[in-house]
Protein backbone atom coordinates (compact mmCIF):
# COMPACT_ATOMS: atom_id res chain seq x y z
CA UNK A 1 0.00 0.00 0.00
CA UNK A 2 1.35 3.66 -1.03
CA UNK A 3 2.41 5.78 2.21
CA UNK A 4 3.04 8.48 -0.60
CA UNK A 5 0.44 9.85 -2.10
CA UNK A 6 2.87 12.09 -4.26
CA UNK A 7 3.43 8.83 -6.37
CA UNK A 8 0.94 8.84 -8.56
CA UNK A 9 -0.26 12.32 -9.93
CA UNK A 10 -3.22 13.26 -12.07
CA UNK A 11 -3.16 16.55 -14.30
CA UNK A 12 -5.09 19.02 -12.85
CA UNK A 13 -5.13 17.38 -9.23
CA UNK A 14 -4.16 18.39 -5.65
CA UNK A 15 -4.21 15.84 -3.45
CA UNK A 16 -4.92 17.06 -0.20
CA UNK A 17 -2.39 14.90 2.16
CA UNK A 18 -0.57 15.54 4.82
CA UNK A 19 2.54 17.76 3.56
CA UNK A 20 -0.72 19.83 1.71
CA UNK A 21 -2.98 19.76 4.95
CA UNK A 22 0.45 21.43 7.29
CA UNK A 23 1.25 23.96 4.39
CA UNK A 24 -2.81 24.70 4.58
CA UNK A 25 -4.12 24.68 7.87
CA UNK A 26 -3.88 28.58 8.50
CA UNK A 27 -6.29 29.19 5.71
CA UNK A 28 -8.33 26.28 6.05
CA UNK A 29 -8.89 27.29 10.08
CA UNK A 30 -9.84 30.38 8.67
CA UNK A 31 -12.18 28.92 5.71
CA UNK A 32 -13.80 26.84 8.78
CA UNK A 33 -14.30 29.38 10.76
CA UNK A 34 -17.07 30.53 7.78
CA UNK A 35 -19.27 28.45 9.26
CA UNK A 36 -20.70 31.29 11.90
CA UNK A 37 -21.52 34.64 10.53
CA UNK A 38 -20.04 36.35 12.99
CA UNK A 39 -16.92 35.31 11.49
CA UNK A 40 -18.42 36.06 8.09
CA UNK A 41 -18.82 39.85 9.03
CA UNK A 42 -15.21 40.37 10.50
CA UNK A 43 -13.66 39.08 6.88
CA UNK A 44 -16.37 41.01 5.47
CA UNK A 45 -15.25 44.02 7.24
CA UNK A 46 -11.35 43.89 6.82
CA UNK A 47 -10.25 40.90 4.88
CA UNK A 48 -6.46 41.34 5.33
CA UNK A 49 -6.95 41.80 8.95
CA UNK A 50 -9.05 38.70 9.13
CA UNK A 51 -5.90 36.62 7.10
CA UNK A 52 -3.54 37.92 9.37
CA UNK A 53 -5.63 36.64 12.66
CA UNK A 54 -5.24 33.29 11.38
CA UNK A 55 -1.05 33.67 9.85
CA UNK A 56 -1.87 33.41 6.26
CA UNK A 57 1.44 33.40 4.55
CA UNK A 58 1.79 36.20 1.58
CA UNK A 59 1.21 34.06 -0.89
CA UNK A 60 -1.89 32.54 0.30
CA UNK A 61 -3.36 35.99 1.02
CA UNK A 62 -2.96 37.13 -2.43
CA UNK A 63 -4.84 33.81 -3.60
CA UNK A 64 -7.52 34.99 -1.03
CA UNK A 65 -6.99 38.66 -2.34
CA UNK A 66 -7.71 37.27 -6.04
CA UNK A 67 -10.16 34.82 -5.60
CA UNK A 68 -7.50 32.55 -7.03
CA UNK A 69 -9.09 28.93 -6.37
CA UNK A 70 -6.08 26.99 -8.02
CA UNK A 71 -3.52 29.20 -6.29
CA UNK A 72 -5.10 28.61 -2.94
CA UNK A 73 -5.48 24.38 -3.65
CA UNK A 74 -1.65 24.70 -4.48
CA UNK A 75 -1.10 26.53 -0.98
CA UNK A 76 -2.32 23.84 0.96
CA UNK A 77 -6.50 24.72 0.81
CA UNK A 78 -8.83 21.56 0.71
CA UNK A 79 -11.46 22.28 -1.62
CA UNK A 80 -14.16 21.57 1.37
CA UNK A 81 -12.92 24.58 3.25
CA UNK A 82 -12.18 26.65 0.07
CA UNK A 83 -16.10 26.41 -0.23
CA UNK A 84 -16.99 27.42 2.60
CA UNK A 85 -14.92 30.84 1.29
CA UNK A 86 -16.22 30.99 -1.89
CA UNK A 87 -19.51 30.42 -0.64
CA UNK A 88 -19.46 33.67 1.28
CA UNK A 89 -18.59 35.22 -1.98
CA UNK A 90 -21.87 33.95 -3.45
CA UNK A 91 -20.13 31.38 -5.99
CA UNK A 92 -21.57 27.88 -6.62
CA UNK A 93 -19.69 24.67 -7.33
CA UNK A 94 -20.41 25.49 -11.26
CA UNK A 95 -19.04 28.93 -11.15
CA UNK A 96 -15.75 27.53 -9.27
CA UNK A 97 -15.58 25.32 -11.59
CA UNK A 98 -15.58 27.98 -14.30
CA UNK A 99 -13.03 29.78 -12.10
CA UNK A 100 -10.47 26.52 -12.42
CA UNK A 101 -10.98 25.81 -15.99
CA UNK A 102 -10.56 28.74 -17.22
CA UNK A 103 -14.13 28.63 -18.12
CA UNK A 104 -17.49 30.93 -17.75
CA UNK A 105 -19.86 29.08 -15.68
CA UNK A 106 -22.45 28.52 -18.55
CA UNK A 107 -19.36 26.84 -20.36
CA UNK A 108 -18.61 24.53 -17.55
CA UNK A 109 -22.19 23.77 -16.53
CA UNK A 110 -22.58 22.48 -21.02
CA UNK A 111 -19.48 20.50 -20.01
CA UNK A 112 -21.27 18.91 -16.97
CA UNK A 113 -23.80 18.23 -18.78
CA UNK A 114 -21.33 16.64 -21.89
CA UNK A 115 -19.55 14.45 -19.03
CA UNK A 116 -23.04 12.86 -17.30
CA UNK A 117 -24.41 11.69 -21.04
CA UNK A 118 -20.86 10.41 -21.13
CA UNK A 119 -19.74 11.92 -23.99
CA UNK A 120 -16.35 12.46 -22.72
CA UNK B 1 -32.94 -9.63 17.02
CA UNK B 2 -32.47 -6.59 15.05
CA UNK B 3 -32.66 -7.24 10.90
CA UNK B 4 -31.04 -5.62 8.56
CA UNK B 5 -34.26 -5.53 5.77
CA UNK B 6 -32.83 -3.42 2.88
CA UNK B 7 -30.41 -0.66 1.95
CA UNK B 8 -30.16 2.32 -0.13
CA UNK B 9 -27.71 4.26 -1.86
CA UNK B 10 -28.06 8.23 -2.75
CA UNK B 11 -26.63 11.30 -3.47
CA UNK B 12 -26.14 13.95 -0.63
CA UNK B 13 -24.97 17.23 -2.39
CA UNK B 14 -26.25 20.84 -0.92
CA UNK B 15 -27.73 21.62 -4.11
CA UNK B 16 -30.18 19.08 -3.47
CA UNK B 17 -31.08 20.84 -0.21
CA UNK B 18 -31.40 24.53 -2.58
CA UNK B 19 -33.72 22.38 -4.86
CA UNK B 20 -35.99 21.57 -2.53
CA UNK B 21 -36.02 24.62 -0.33
CA UNK B 22 -36.64 26.24 -3.21
CA UNK B 23 -39.58 24.04 -5.02
CA UNK B 24 -37.53 22.95 -7.80
CA UNK B 25 -38.47 19.53 -8.04
CA UNK B 26 -40.59 19.47 -11.36
CA UNK B 27 -38.05 22.27 -12.85
CA UNK B 28 -36.41 20.20 -16.15
CA UNK B 29 -33.16 20.12 -14.11
CA UNK B 30 -33.84 18.58 -11.72
CA UNK B 31 -36.92 16.25 -12.56
CA UNK B 32 -34.94 13.13 -13.94
CA UNK B 33 -32.90 13.36 -10.54
CA UNK B 34 -36.36 13.62 -8.12
CA UNK B 35 -38.56 11.20 -10.10
CA UNK B 36 -36.34 8.41 -9.10
CA UNK B 37 -37.61 8.88 -5.17
CA UNK B 38 -40.91 8.01 -5.02
CA UNK B 39 -40.58 3.97 -5.11
CA UNK B 40 -37.94 4.25 -2.49
CA UNK B 41 -39.94 6.68 -0.73
CA UNK B 42 -42.94 4.10 -0.99
CA UNK B 43 -40.59 1.29 0.33
CA UNK B 44 -39.55 3.45 3.14
CA UNK B 45 -43.39 4.05 4.40
CA UNK B 46 -44.44 0.29 3.83
CA UNK B 47 -41.65 -1.03 5.85
CA UNK B 48 -41.38 1.48 8.40
CA UNK B 49 -37.92 1.23 9.67
CA UNK B 50 -36.97 1.43 13.54
CA UNK B 51 -33.62 2.66 12.48
CA UNK B 52 -31.23 4.10 10.09
CA UNK B 53 -27.88 3.55 9.95
CA UNK B 54 -26.22 5.92 7.64
CA UNK B 55 -22.57 6.22 6.26
CA UNK B 56 -21.82 9.50 5.05
CA UNK B 57 -18.84 12.30 5.26
CA UNK B 58 -18.29 15.49 7.22
CA UNK B 59 -17.27 18.21 5.40
CA UNK B 60 -16.43 20.28 7.98
CA UNK B 61 -19.05 21.21 10.18
CA UNK B 62 -18.35 18.77 13.30
CA UNK B 63 -14.88 17.60 12.39
CA UNK B 64 -11.17 20.30 11.11
CA UNK B 65 -8.29 18.90 10.53
CA UNK B 66 -6.65 19.62 13.80
CA UNK B 67 -8.53 16.10 15.02
CA UNK B 68 -10.05 14.29 11.82
CA UNK B 69 -11.00 11.15 13.13
CA UNK B 70 -10.71 8.15 10.23
CA UNK B 71 -13.79 6.33 11.43
CA UNK B 72 -16.76 7.99 13.61
CA UNK B 73 -20.53 7.62 14.94
CA UNK B 74 -22.68 8.81 16.92
CA UNK B 75 -23.98 7.66 20.01
CA UNK B 76 -26.39 10.23 21.06
CA UNK B 77 -30.72 10.18 21.58
CA UNK B 78 -30.16 13.71 19.20
CA UNK B 79 -28.15 15.13 16.58
CA UNK B 80 -28.44 18.79 15.13
CA UNK B 81 -27.59 20.64 11.66
CA UNK B 82 -25.69 24.03 11.86
CA UNK B 83 -24.58 26.43 9.70
CA UNK B 84 -22.31 25.41 7.34
CA UNK B 85 -21.40 28.52 5.65
CA UNK B 86 -22.76 28.89 2.25
CA UNK B 87 -26.37 29.08 2.70
CA UNK B 88 -28.46 25.81 2.82
CA UNK B 89 -31.22 26.13 5.20
CA UNK B 90 -30.31 24.58 8.73
CA UNK B 91 -32.80 21.48 9.38
CA UNK B 92 -34.53 20.11 12.22
CA UNK B 93 -32.55 17.77 14.91
CA UNK B 94 -32.21 14.40 14.03
CA UNK B 95 -33.27 11.72 16.46
CA UNK B 96 -30.50 9.17 17.30
CA UNK B 97 -30.39 5.69 18.60
CA UNK B 98 -28.20 5.41 21.90
CA UNK B 99 -28.67 1.72 23.05
CA UNK B 100 -28.36 0.35 19.36
CA UNK B 101 -25.33 2.48 18.91
CA UNK B 102 -23.75 1.77 22.07
CA UNK B 103 -23.62 -1.75 21.16
CA UNK B 104 -22.15 -0.95 17.75
CA UNK B 105 -19.50 0.73 19.20
CA UNK B 106 -18.80 -1.86 21.86
CA UNK B 107 -18.54 -4.69 19.05
CA UNK B 108 -16.64 -2.37 16.55
CA UNK B 109 -13.87 -1.67 18.80
CA UNK B 110 -14.06 -5.51 19.81
CA UNK B 111 -13.22 -6.36 16.22
CA UNK B 112 -10.31 -3.93 15.46
CA UNK B 113 -12.13 -1.02 14.50
CA UNK B 114 -11.86 1.91 16.85
CA UNK B 115 -13.89 3.90 16.32
CA UNK B 116 -13.78 7.62 17.80
CA UNK B 117 -17.43 7.86 19.68
CA UNK B 118 -19.04 10.91 19.92
CA UNK B 119 -21.76 11.64 22.26
CA UNK B 120 -22.13 15.34 20.38
CA UNK B 121 -22.17 15.15 16.71
CA UNK B 122 -23.17 18.02 14.52
CA UNK B 123 -24.85 16.51 11.19
CA UNK B 124 -23.70 18.39 8.18
CA UNK B 125 -25.84 17.91 4.41
CA UNK B 126 -23.90 14.52 4.00
CA UNK B 127 -26.34 13.03 6.46
CA UNK B 128 -29.45 15.29 6.24
CA UNK B 129 -29.76 15.68 2.57
CA UNK B 130 -30.63 11.68 2.38
CA UNK B 131 -33.30 12.05 5.26
CA UNK B 132 -34.83 15.18 3.79
CA UNK B 133 -34.73 13.24 0.51
CA UNK B 134 -36.51 10.05 1.83
CA UNK B 135 -38.90 12.06 4.15
CA UNK B 136 -39.54 15.17 2.27
CA UNK B 137 -40.97 18.31 4.87
CA UNK B 138 -38.29 16.79 7.53
CA UNK B 139 -40.46 14.48 8.46
CA UNK B 140 -37.98 12.01 9.50
CA UNK B 141 -38.30 12.87 13.14
CA UNK B 142 -39.88 9.31 13.67
CA UNK B 143 -36.84 6.92 12.54
CA UNK B 144 -34.03 6.65 14.96
CA UNK B 145 -30.48 7.34 12.61
CA UNK B 146 -27.32 6.02 13.87
CA UNK B 147 -24.48 8.33 12.29
CA UNK B 148 -21.11 6.72 10.79
CA UNK B 149 -19.01 9.39 9.67
CA UNK B 150 -16.01 7.72 6.64
CA UNK B 151 -13.01 10.49 6.03
CA UNK B 152 -12.94 11.26 2.65
CA UNK B 153 -11.33 14.75 3.09
CA UNK B 154 -7.36 14.57 4.18
CA UNK B 155 -5.37 11.40 3.21
CA UNK B 156 -4.55 9.05 4.41
CA UNK B 157 -8.52 7.82 3.95
CA UNK B 158 -9.59 4.49 4.91
CA UNK B 159 -9.11 2.23 1.80
CA UNK B 160 -12.41 0.48 0.02
CA UNK B 161 -11.36 -3.31 1.35
CA UNK B 162 -11.34 -1.20 4.90
CA UNK B 163 -14.31 0.55 4.74
CA UNK B 164 -16.05 -2.87 3.61
CA UNK B 165 -15.06 -5.09 5.99
CA UNK B 166 -15.64 -2.03 8.83
CA UNK B 167 -19.47 -2.77 7.24
CA UNK B 168 -19.11 -6.48 7.92
CA UNK B 169 -18.51 -5.79 10.97
CA UNK B 170 -21.23 -3.49 11.46
CA UNK B 171 -23.74 -5.97 9.90
CA UNK B 172 -22.42 -8.47 13.11
CA UNK B 173 -23.24 -6.17 15.24
CA UNK B 174 -27.30 -5.70 14.03
CA UNK B 175 -27.23 -9.58 13.73
CA UNK B 176 -26.43 -9.74 17.76
CA UNK B 177 -28.23 -6.99 19.18
CA UNK B 178 -31.32 -9.00 21.18
CA UNK B 179 -34.33 -6.35 20.42
CA UNK B 180 -36.39 -6.75 17.21
CA UNK B 181 -35.36 -3.68 15.00
CA UNK B 182 -35.75 -3.43 11.46
CA UNK B 183 -33.09 -1.21 10.16
CA UNK B 184 -32.13 0.24 6.56
CA UNK B 185 -28.93 1.26 5.60
CA UNK B 186 -27.93 4.32 4.02
CA UNK B 187 -24.61 4.86 1.81
CA UNK B 188 -24.94 8.27 0.75
CA UNK B 189 -22.47 10.49 -1.70
CA UNK B 190 -20.39 10.38 -4.57
CA UNK B 191 -20.73 8.55 -7.27
CA UNK B 192 -17.95 9.86 -9.81
CA UNK B 193 -16.78 13.90 -9.40
CA UNK B 194 -13.92 16.53 -9.25
CA UNK B 195 -14.49 19.36 -7.52
CA UNK B 196 -11.31 20.65 -7.35
CA UNK B 197 -7.82 21.83 -9.96
CA UNK B 198 -8.19 21.96 -13.89
CA UNK B 199 -9.78 18.69 -14.03
CA UNK B 200 -13.01 19.78 -12.20
CA UNK B 201 -15.91 19.13 -14.13
CA UNK B 202 -14.50 15.01 -14.08
CA UNK B 203 -17.24 12.66 -14.61
CA UNK B 204 -17.57 9.33 -15.03
CA UNK B 205 -20.84 7.64 -16.56
CA UNK B 206 -19.41 4.44 -17.51
CA UNK B 207 -17.86 4.11 -14.18
CA UNK B 208 -20.45 4.64 -12.20
CA UNK B 209 -22.78 2.43 -14.32
CA UNK B 210 -20.45 -0.30 -13.50
CA UNK B 211 -19.74 0.50 -9.91
CA UNK B 212 -24.29 0.01 -9.71
CA UNK B 213 -23.68 -3.12 -10.83
CA UNK B 214 -20.79 -4.53 -8.63
CA UNK B 215 -22.43 -3.10 -5.71
CA UNK B 216 -25.06 -5.49 -6.00
CA UNK B 217 -23.62 -9.04 -7.91
CA UNK B 218 -20.00 -8.17 -6.85
CA UNK B 219 -19.36 -5.89 -4.40
CA UNK B 220 -16.04 -8.01 -3.22
CA UNK B 221 -14.53 -6.41 -6.80
CA UNK B 222 -14.75 -2.77 -5.94
CA UNK B 223 -12.94 -3.50 -2.91
CA UNK B 224 -10.11 -4.45 -5.03
CA UNK B 225 -9.52 -0.43 -6.13
CA UNK B 226 -7.43 1.68 -3.80
CA UNK B 227 -8.64 5.25 -3.00
CA UNK B 228 -6.15 6.49 -5.91
CA UNK B 229 -7.71 4.29 -8.61
CA UNK B 230 -10.98 6.06 -7.34
CA UNK B 231 -9.66 9.46 -7.96
CA UNK B 232 -8.37 8.22 -11.75
CA UNK B 233 -11.19 6.31 -12.59
CA UNK B 234 -14.00 8.87 -11.06
CA UNK B 235 -12.21 12.02 -10.05
CA UNK B 236 -10.68 13.78 -6.83
CA UNK B 237 -14.00 13.28 -4.52
CA UNK B 238 -15.14 9.44 -6.04
CA UNK B 239 -13.31 8.29 -2.94
CA UNK B 240 -16.60 8.66 -1.25
CA UNK B 241 -17.51 5.58 -3.17
CA UNK B 242 -16.52 4.32 0.13
CA UNK B 243 -20.00 5.14 2.35
CA UNK B 244 -21.56 2.94 -0.74
CA UNK B 245 -18.66 0.42 -0.38
CA UNK B 246 -19.55 0.06 3.58
CA UNK B 247 -23.43 0.05 3.16
CA UNK B 248 -22.98 -3.23 0.98
CA UNK B 249 -20.38 -4.63 3.69
CA UNK B 250 -23.52 -4.52 5.92
CA UNK B 251 -25.72 -6.85 3.52
CA UNK B 252 -24.42 -10.33 4.80
CA UNK B 253 -26.92 -12.38 3.49
CA UNK B 254 -29.54 -12.29 0.17
CA UNK B 255 -29.43 -9.20 -2.13
CA UNK B 256 -31.84 -7.98 -4.25
CA UNK B 257 -31.88 -4.94 -6.32
CA UNK B 258 -35.76 -2.98 -6.12
CA UNK B 259 -34.78 -0.15 -7.68
CA UNK B 260 -32.15 2.12 -9.62
CA UNK B 261 -31.82 5.55 -11.48
CA UNK B 262 -29.14 7.07 -12.31
CA UNK B 263 -28.65 10.50 -13.29
CA UNK B 264 -25.30 12.43 -14.54
CA UNK B 265 -25.03 15.41 -13.92
CA UNK B 266 -26.45 16.65 -10.60
CA UNK B 267 -24.59 19.89 -9.68
CA UNK B 268 -21.06 18.32 -10.49
CA UNK B 269 -21.64 14.62 -10.39
CA UNK B 270 -23.00 11.44 -10.51
CA UNK B 271 -25.83 10.53 -9.16
CA UNK B 272 -27.00 6.82 -8.37
CA UNK B 273 -29.99 6.03 -6.34
CA UNK B 274 -30.20 2.23 -5.63
CA UNK B 275 -32.77 -0.15 -3.10
CA UNK B 276 -31.74 -2.81 -1.99
CA UNK B 277 -33.55 -5.43 -0.31
CA UNK B 278 -31.89 -7.99 1.89
CA UNK B 279 -32.61 -10.90 3.85
CA UNK B 280 -30.56 -11.89 6.65
CA UNK B 281 -27.98 -14.81 6.60
CA UNK B 282 -29.89 -17.70 8.50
Amino acid sequence: MASNYTDRQFQGTYLFDGQMAKKGYGLNKMCYSFNDQVARDEFNADPEAYCEKFKLTQAQKEAIRNRDVIGLLREGGSIYYLAKFTGLLKLNMQDIGGLQTGMTTDEFKAMLERNGRGEV
Amino acid sequence: MANIIGAITTSHIPAIANAMANGLEETPYWKPFFDGYPPVRDWLNEKKPDVIILFYNDHGLEFFIDKKPTFAMGVADEYYNSDEGWGIPTIPPVTGESDLSWHIANSLVDEGFDMTICQEMKVDHGLTVPLNLMWPGHKYGHVKVIPVCINCEQYPMPQPWRTFELGKAIGRAVASYEKDLNVVVFGTGGMSHQLDGERAGFINRAFDLDCLDKLVSDPEALTKYTNIDLVEQGGAQAVELNMLIAMRGTLLGKVTELHRNYHAPISNTGSGLMLLEHEMPK
